[in-house]
């Protein structure tokens, strides 16, 4: 028998306000279980700036300072900042943002905190639209996905950032990305950015029911079908060069995923063979940098 | 200690006395100097300030806001442009109750570009929550910033301290660096009531509905009030223990003359020359210098002008579309009063236009020449 790897203190309590079978709200479970009670939460306008629910009542058992939506890195950099002035070193400082908060409007402060390797971890939780406001494009949108800024006779004609490669070329200590299908590999890969000293970045692929036009209880469905599908493969970056692939995903077509969700209906036979064969080079581009920086690493050895 | 500095080494001067512990910042002219000497401090160990390199001003003031909640006495400088990008979050300052402090050297706001002083920018931020004192000199400055700190960890709000572009901020003078055992006296360390700690659950600014929300708005509105006494207190201890004083406000050459020129800011000097000059030509007029603009101070106000026949006010400012905003302010404190001095309302020394003696002896006779103001802002050194 398989030992149980995910720690079984709660420190997120029923009664949250999220959405049934949220993708967000196991998101977050997990998190904290892997973060332990020595943390305090960050959070820029989001789901979970409503999910814990309104003042006097809240759903976490950590702090929580909530704040702007721009403001992810530069609240998270205040707070470890001064933490480290007044001799605090227990703490974990971590910022749960959406992924407007951090491909959009965020992007500034993130990418200046992570210049500087302010010590916290950030954790974009990316539900690939404007969720808490009614499901609007972000630039985490993915190419062809129906929003209700991109209707379906006029979809998202680009395909979303690659906020992980942005992210590692800031060359920060360390980089993943996790979904709630695979909860050991995303509870082992926060515990491991938790004991880094820098800047980590944890890209949280988090499917959303009303926003993906999936039923609650596929969530976890849809997010192993991401990976499997290589729409959202499952790595490590450290140090900006040094890759690790955690999951070999067996390729399923990508069709498989894009059926699964009501916000890709419309797609034509054109669209969807358009999204595999992105999804095919993005793969390609992914398994060369991971050779290249298996090789280079292999040279530094020598 | 006697020393020649400019208005931004004051500020500097003043930060490191505070014993300020997180600075975050960002370069704009003409705040540059501050940072830079700030820099300097902590790089050398003369200030234990951890300084945030940020890439904006507004990730600074986001960044002191959290560093203060974290329980850390914090500091950030701008101006103009850079506190524009800030106004999110001077709200939010505010409505959380953070006892941060902020310099903002006064420049005009673009387009089109202008670096020179003008108090449109901080006088724009009114409606913030923030409280706001206005330095007249480089030693005013360094005086000032502790007084912020005690006042804000007071009343828990944040306060902005103001001078004027280059005419203070790059202008030397001799300035008295206070005694820095007598400064921890009057200034004990931070404590903060809430602290955001992990060992603490809970939550700050979360969602509210409407049924807190208006409450707690009162109360900032109770602090500001409150803040109105606390303000003079602290300048007394000051002066008490350091041997200087402001009071909220200043009346130069007040004897019973019935027409008072309002001013604030560095103009204030040159209008404390004019008034000299006009007195001993045997024209009759007061000075009242405004140092604290928020709260403002209405009662001290319908005090000092409520008996005079006539108040000229020097706004280096405008708010488009009504006119300079010490003038509306003034305006609005005698509204209702049945004995009320007529108001005139000059508007000058935009974008950093010099304004000369001349121009403010111009706004004296004007105000002592004409009955009441034929209109809300009289224009003064504009060109035609």
């Amino acid at each position: 028998m398989k030992n149980y790897t995910i720690p079984e203190k709660e420190l997120l309590s029923g009664g949250h306000l999220a959405c049934a079978g949220c993708g967000a709200a196991l998101g977050m479970r997990l998190a904290l279980k892997a973060l332990g009670e020595k943390t305090i939460l960050v959070i820029p306008a989001s789901c979970w700036s409503i999910a814990p629910g309104a003042f006097p009542h809240s759903a976490f058992d950590v702090p929580v300072y909530h704040t702007a939506f721009e403001t992810g890195g530069s609240a998270a950099a205040g707070i470890t900042t001064a933490l480290e002035v007044l001799g605090e070193k227990e703490t974990t400082v971590v910022t749960w943002a959406g992924d407007g908060g951090t491909f959009d409007i965020g992007i500034q402060s993130l990418s200046g905190a992570a210049e500087r390797n302010d010590n916290f971890i950030y954790i974009c939780n990316d539900n690939e639209a404007y969720m808490n406001t009614g499901i609007q494009r972000s630039s985490a949108t993915p190419y062809g996905a129906w929003t209700t800024t991109t209707p379906a006779k006029n979809p998202k004609e680009r395909p979303k950032k690659n906020m992980l490669e942005i992210m590692a070329d800031h060359r920060i200590p360390y980089v993943a990305s996790v979904t709630i299908a695979f909860p050991e590999d995303m509870i082992r890969k926060i515990k491991k950015a938790k004991g880094i000293h820098g800047t980590k970045f944890i890209h949280l692929l988090s499917p959303c029911p009303p926003g993906w036009r999936i039923p609650s209880e596929r969530v976890v469905h849809v997010s192993r079908l991401a990976v499997r599908a290589r729409v959202f493969p499952l790595l490590e970056i450290e140090d900006g060069e040094r890759y690790t692939l955690n999951v070999n995903p067996d390729a399923i077509p990508v069709r498989e995923y894009l059926e699964a969700q009501g916000r890709f209906d419309h797609l034509t036979d054109e669209e969807i063979e358009k999204i595999q064969s992105d999804v095919n080079r993005e793969w390609r581009r992914l398994l060369k940098r991971t050779e290249f920086s298996s090789a280079l690493f292999h040279a530094n050895q020598r | 200690m006697k020393k020649v500095m400019t208005g931004n080494e004051a500020v500097a001067h003043g930060v490191k006395l505070s014993r300020v512990q997180v600075i975050s910042a960002y370069p704009i002219t003409p705040q540059t100097t501050i940072v830079e000497e700030l820099s300097e401090m902590c790089a050398d160990g003369r200030l234990q300030a951890r300084f945030l390199k940020v890439e904006s001003e507004h990730s600074a003031m986001a960044s002191i806001l959290a560093s203060c909640t974290a329980g850390a006495r914090s500091f950030t400088a701008t101006s103009s442009h850079g506190l524009a990008l800030m106004h999110e979050m001077l709200h939010w300052a505010a409505g959380a109750r953070l006892p941060v402090v902020m310099v903002n050297v006064n420049r005009a706001l673009g387009s089109p570009w202008n670096i020179w002083t003008e108090q449109t920018d901080s006088l724009s931020q009114r409606d913030t929550g923030w409280i706001q004192l206005y330095c007249e000199n480089n030693q005013e400055v360094v005086d000032t910033i502790p007084q912020a700190y005690r006042i804000a960890e007071i009343v828990k709000l944040p306060v902005m301290v103001v001078l004027d572009a280059f005419v203070l901020s790059h202008t030397a003078e001799p300035t008295d660096i206070p005694d820095a055992d007598l400064v921890d006296e009057f200034l004990p360390p931070f404590k903060s009531d809430f602290t955001l700690t992990s060992r603490r659950h809970q939550a700050f600014n979360p969602i509210m509905s409407p049924d807190y929300y208006m409450e707690f708005r009162h109360k900032i509105q109770e602090a500001m009030d409150q803040t109105k006494k606390v303000a003079r207190d602290v300048d007394e201890e000051y002066e008490r223990l350091l041997g200087r004083g402001y009071g909220v406000m200043e009346k130069y050459n007040w004897d019973g003359f019935d027409t008072v020129l309002v001013t604030s800011g560095a103009v204030t000097s040159t209008s404390r020359f004019v008034a000299d000059e006009l007195n001993r030509e045997g024209i009759r007029v007061g000075l009242l210098k405004i140092k604290m603009f928020r709260p403002f101070p209405t009662e001290e106000i319908r005090e000092v002008l409520g008996g005079l026949r006539k108040v000229a006010v020097l706004d280096r400012g405008l708010s488009f579309g009504q006119s300079g905003f010490f003038a509306q302010e003034i305006r609005s404190t005698f509204c209702n009063e049945e004995e009320r001095p007529r108001i005139f309302g000059f508007v000058t020394g935009l974008g950093g236009r010099d304004v000369t003696p001349e121009m403010i002896r111009e706004m004296i006779i004007h105000t002592l020449e004409n009955d009441r103001p034929k209109e809300e802002i009289i224009w003064v050194g504009l060109k035609q």
